[in-house]
């Protein structure tokens, strides 16, 4: 097969991948961004395209629980580290209680961005229990959302500190 | 029922019902609920549908589409609620697209207008029914019976019978005709803040969007659109692209002469294994485009804008005219303005793409006699149609499956994209998803139209405001369906002609703007530059006439009428009371006149559309150049509400998606190619920018208006009206990020 010289094409190979405590083996290029292999390999889709170069934040999953845009990274660098997609924050049908505040709040119009923003807001609070006005629009400005629920999002970001602050 | 759908697919079973349910069908195309509850009675096809089955399960069918205004948990609220239903007991199916369900065009902010009452007569007729079937069960008089938390209560005895109980005497029944409504003291839901029915499968990732959709053997294409419109392919070199890991075809789609209408685009496509494949077989694509004879080649937005300025700076068509506006002005001019002040001014807004979060996609499965389409669309029907003149099938044949929308703004009700994957199926005869990458929607969208409107007005010496000019000139949404079509036509209708302003002389002309992309409505469509100007210029008006903006505007609209009595639908009529009531709640509710802070400005703006009433207050700073928003009130009266927290959602919305055009919107085109590409280059308002958002929904027994898209139009004035309280700079063109405000 004639490889192209002036693309750069990733190696392919077989990938071991630990996507929310499961095992998964993947037969992709090494350079194809996880996003892709989440949604159109592993059938994951819960993690959105939404501009495939990291500025809208659509697409964020945690690495080892660091909120990566996974369109700008390549699954060859993700070995051994757990991944986790919206899909896997909820502990069966016991949700999140980051989603149990969007819930409670009716934070999602369309919900298309949504996975990616709850991501972000779970690893804030996991980084930042008690974050600030600033620190949320620090760690959330990197999500964009056409439908306009910022106001909600941070309601619903302090209300599920609240929460979290009675138990 | 076609014959298609009974032998490949049970109907019932696409509406989940365990066999034994009682299903009810009930015709409300006519506005009226016929009498029959098994679907193929009497030859009348139904088009609501509620079932219900022994378990007390009612699934409920919703012909609407939804993308983020929550009409799935309106519509089946407004059932659930008249028929005495307890929504936990609630499923809702999406309808997929077919004439039986009536309109399904989800755009122009008219799903509860529209469906409203026809559902509330449905709800009723089943309540009714299950009354009757209770008092048969019981043995009792039927009006002793009432409805309500999905059981039937006796109410001399208090015993009750759960609707589950109920199947099999109702199925008995004949559906009552002419139901008795619910009273508003009655709702259970309507007028309510219902929560979210879908909000666990929008939160969790479990929500199949349009772009999502999968199934078993399918290959997914990337498309390589002409930039120019009108541009035909020349040659294409795919050698690079076929040796692409996982690419699989490159096929050509040839683009249709005429008016662009929502054929595919002259295009290449690549056909891979997935979707990063084909986009990257895509990038890898050599193709040289044929632009002889085609003039949207040399569109250029710098020289277009000069053209539509030119265009409204001459006489045009006429669209309005009361008294004589060019006398006064001569009047005015020949005095050497001792009789009064003219005041002009010129604004520009450019286009704006839709940049819904999901990109338009569609799957669809070509095979014999039949296609199955999953897809992201706002007008399933027009999608059905188009697909089945496509592949020369009957539509019956065609089923177009409606999935959740990632955002549509009304880029969705354009079905290009479905049609280009039931092309790419057909052709390849295997499932055949298209993708449209963010470059592709941004570049090869219907975007909304760039426009120019210039306005003149004279201020007699007792300072009243004589005469209003308005001229508009934009490339019209006409132009996608007919070549011919040139500048606003009746678009103006759309907050130009209908400005309410109580002005004895009033002229509004159009121009004839030739477009040179594909045009589309985009939420609140012409509401948005009019709504811009008309406001902006009422804004310019009361600091000539060293007026407050808020006393100003009201004496302007003046006294309680209606207005334009003869045009519209005859229960949506423009009163001006509920026009100056809203501006003067948003007002109070922003304590307009308190004193600012230094830096700081409050702006306002009153709109009516889609026959709602909106007005926005909003307070901004400028503190070294540098634009910061920080509160908007906004006040909506759009009569009856079904729910308060979706109407609440979409104010709020609404206010953010006008402030990103206000401050970002900007779709430049340069040799017909336009000019941005993503949201590094085409932004959009992010958290940290988003100010407080104050909402009022003011209820009132009107009739439901518009929800939508009325919280648009009002946001971009009140902005610059805002700017230059703070500043005393006017700016007339949008986006502010043009001038270097943000």
């Amino acid at each position: 097969m004639n490889r192209v010289s002036f693309h750069s094409i990733g190696k392919q190979i077989m990938i071991k991948l630990n996507v929310n405590n499961k095992k998964y083996e993947v037969d992709v290029p090494d350079d194809m961004p996880l996003l892709w292999v989440l949604r159109d390999i592993v059938n994951l889709t819960g993690t959105k395209y939404g501009c495939g170069i990291g500025q809208c934040g659509a697409c964020t999953v945690h690495i080892d629980g660091s909120p990566t845009r996974s369109c700008l990274y390549p699954v060859g660098s993700v070995k051994s580290a757990a991944i986790t997609t919206i899909e896997g924050l909820a502990k069966g049908d016991d949700f999140h209680p980051v989603q149990k505040a969007w819930k409670k709040l009716n934070v999602a119009q369309c919900g298309y961005c949504q996975s990616g923003q709850i991501m972000s807001a779970v690893a804030l609070l996991k980084n930042k229990p008690s974050p600030s006005d600033d620190d949320i629009d620090n760690a959330m400005s990197g999500n964009i959302c056409r439908c306009g629920t910022y106001t909600r999002i941070r309601k619903a970001i302090k209300l599920a500190v609240q929460e979290s602050n009675h138990e | 029922m076609s014959k298609v759908h009974n032998s490949r697919r049970n109907f019932l079973k696409t509406i989940g019902i365990a066999s034994g349910g009682l299903i009810i069908g009930i015709n409300v195309n006519a506005r009226s609920v016929t009498k029959h509850h098994a679907y193929s009675k009497n030859g009348i096809v139904p088009n609501v549908w509620i079932s219900l089955d022994k378990s007390g399960q009612a699934t409920l069918v919703v012909h609407r589409s939804e993308m983020g205004q929550g009409i799935r948990t309106s519509l089946a609220a407004v059932l659930a609620d008249e028929m005495g239903a307890d929504l936990a007991h609630v499923t809702i199916q999406q309808a997929t697209g077919d004439e039986k369900y009536g309109n399904q065009n989800t755009d122009g902010s008219r799903s509860v207008r529209n469906f409203l009452t026809i559902l509330r007569k449905a709800g009723a007729s089943v309540r009714a029914l299950l009354c009757n079937a209770a008092a048969k069960k019981i043995g009792v008089d039927k009006q002793t019976c009432y409805a309500d938390g999905h059981y039937v209560h006796h109410r001399p005895t208090g015993k009750k019978i759960f609707f589950g109980d109920l199947v099999e005497e109702a199925k008995l029944l004949d559906l009552p005709e002419d139901a008795p409504l619910k009273s508003s003291s009655e709702f259970k839901y309507m007028g309510t803040e219902i929560d979210n029915l879908d909000s666990d499968l929008l939160i969790s990732g479990r929500a199949i969007y349009g772009i999502d959709s999968q199934i078993e053997g399918m290959v997914y294409a990337s498309l390589k659109r002409t930039p120019v419109i009108g541009g035909k392919v020349k040659s294409i070199d795919k050698q690079k692209t076929l040796a692409f890991p996982g690419v699989i075809d490159v096929v050509e789609i040839k683009g249709t002469a005429g008016a662009a209408l929502f054929n595919p685009l002259a295009s290449v496509a690549v056909i891979a294994t997935n979707t990063w494949a084909a986009e990257q077989g895509k990038k890898l694509l050599e193709i040289e485009w044929d632009n002889q004879g085609n003039d949207n080649k040399d569109y250029d937005s710098i020289a277009y804008q000069k053209k539509l300025e030119g265009s409204v700076q001459k006489k045009g068509e006429q669209h309005r005219n009361e008294g004589d506006v060019y006398a006064v002005f001569d009047g005015v001019e020949k005095e050497h303005d001792s009789s009064g002040q003219t005041v002009e001014a010129l604004y520009y807004a450019p286009h704006l793409a839709h940049a819904p979060m999901e990109t338009p996609a569609a799957l669809a499965w070509v095979q014999e006699d039949r296609c199955d389409v999953w897809t992201c669309v706002q007008t399933p029907q027009n999608a059905q149609s188009l697909v089945a003149k496509e592949l020369g099938l009957d539509k019956s044949s065609v089923v177009i499956n409606v999935t959740f929308l990632g955002g549509g703004f009304g880029r969705k009700s354009k079905p290009d994209y479905v049609v280009e994957a039931a092309k790419l199926s057909k052709i390849l005869n295997k499932p055949v998803k298209v993708f449209w990458s963010r470059e592709d929607e941004i570049q090869n969208g219907y975007f909304h139209s760039a426009s120019a409107q210039y306005h003149k007005a004279v201020i007699d010496k007792n300072n009243q405001v004589t005469a209003w000019l308005h001229r508009s000139d934009f490339p019209p949404i006409a132009a996608t369906f007919n070549p011919q079509a040139r500048g606003p036509g009746g678009g103006v209708g759309q907050a130009a002609t209908t400005m309410p302003y109580d002005i004895p002389n009033v002229r509004v002309e159009a121009g004839d703007a030739k477009a040179h992309v594909r045009i589309g409505w985009l939420r609140s469509v012409y509401s948005i530059f009019h709504g811009f100007s008309v406001n902006s210029f009422v804004d310019e008006l009361a600091h000539h006439r060293k007026m407050d903006p808020l006393e100003h505007q009201l004496s302007l609209i003046g006294k309680d009428r209606r207005l334009f009595d003869d045009d519209g639908a005859a229960e949506y009529k423009f009163d001006t009371d509920r026009l100056k009531t809203v501006l003067k709640k948003a007002a109070n509710n922003a304590n307009w006149g308190k004193k600012l802070p230094k830096g700081h400005g409050m702006g306002l703006a009153v709109q009516y559309s889609f026959f709602s009433y909106v007005a926005q207050v909003i307070e901004v700073s400028v503190i070294d150049n540098r634009l910061k928003i920080h509160e908007i009130h906004s006040v909506i009266d759009c009569g009856q509400v079904v729910n308060k927290d979706a109407v609440m959602n979409q104010m709020e919305g609404a206010a953010i998606f006008g402030l990103s055009l206000s401050l970002y919107g900007d779709i430049t085109a340069k040799k017909g190619q336009i000019q941005q590409s993503n949201f590094h280059d085409y932004q959009m308002l992010r958290m940290h920018q988003a100010p407080k958002i104050h909402v009022e929904i003011l209820t009132s027994d009107h009739p439901a208006t518009g929800v939508g898209e009325p919280g648009v139009p009002p946001i971009a004035p009140a902005l610059t009206n805002a700017v230059f309280a703070a500043t005393g700079k006017r700016y007339r063109q949008l986006p502010l990020s043009k001038h270097g405000l943000i």
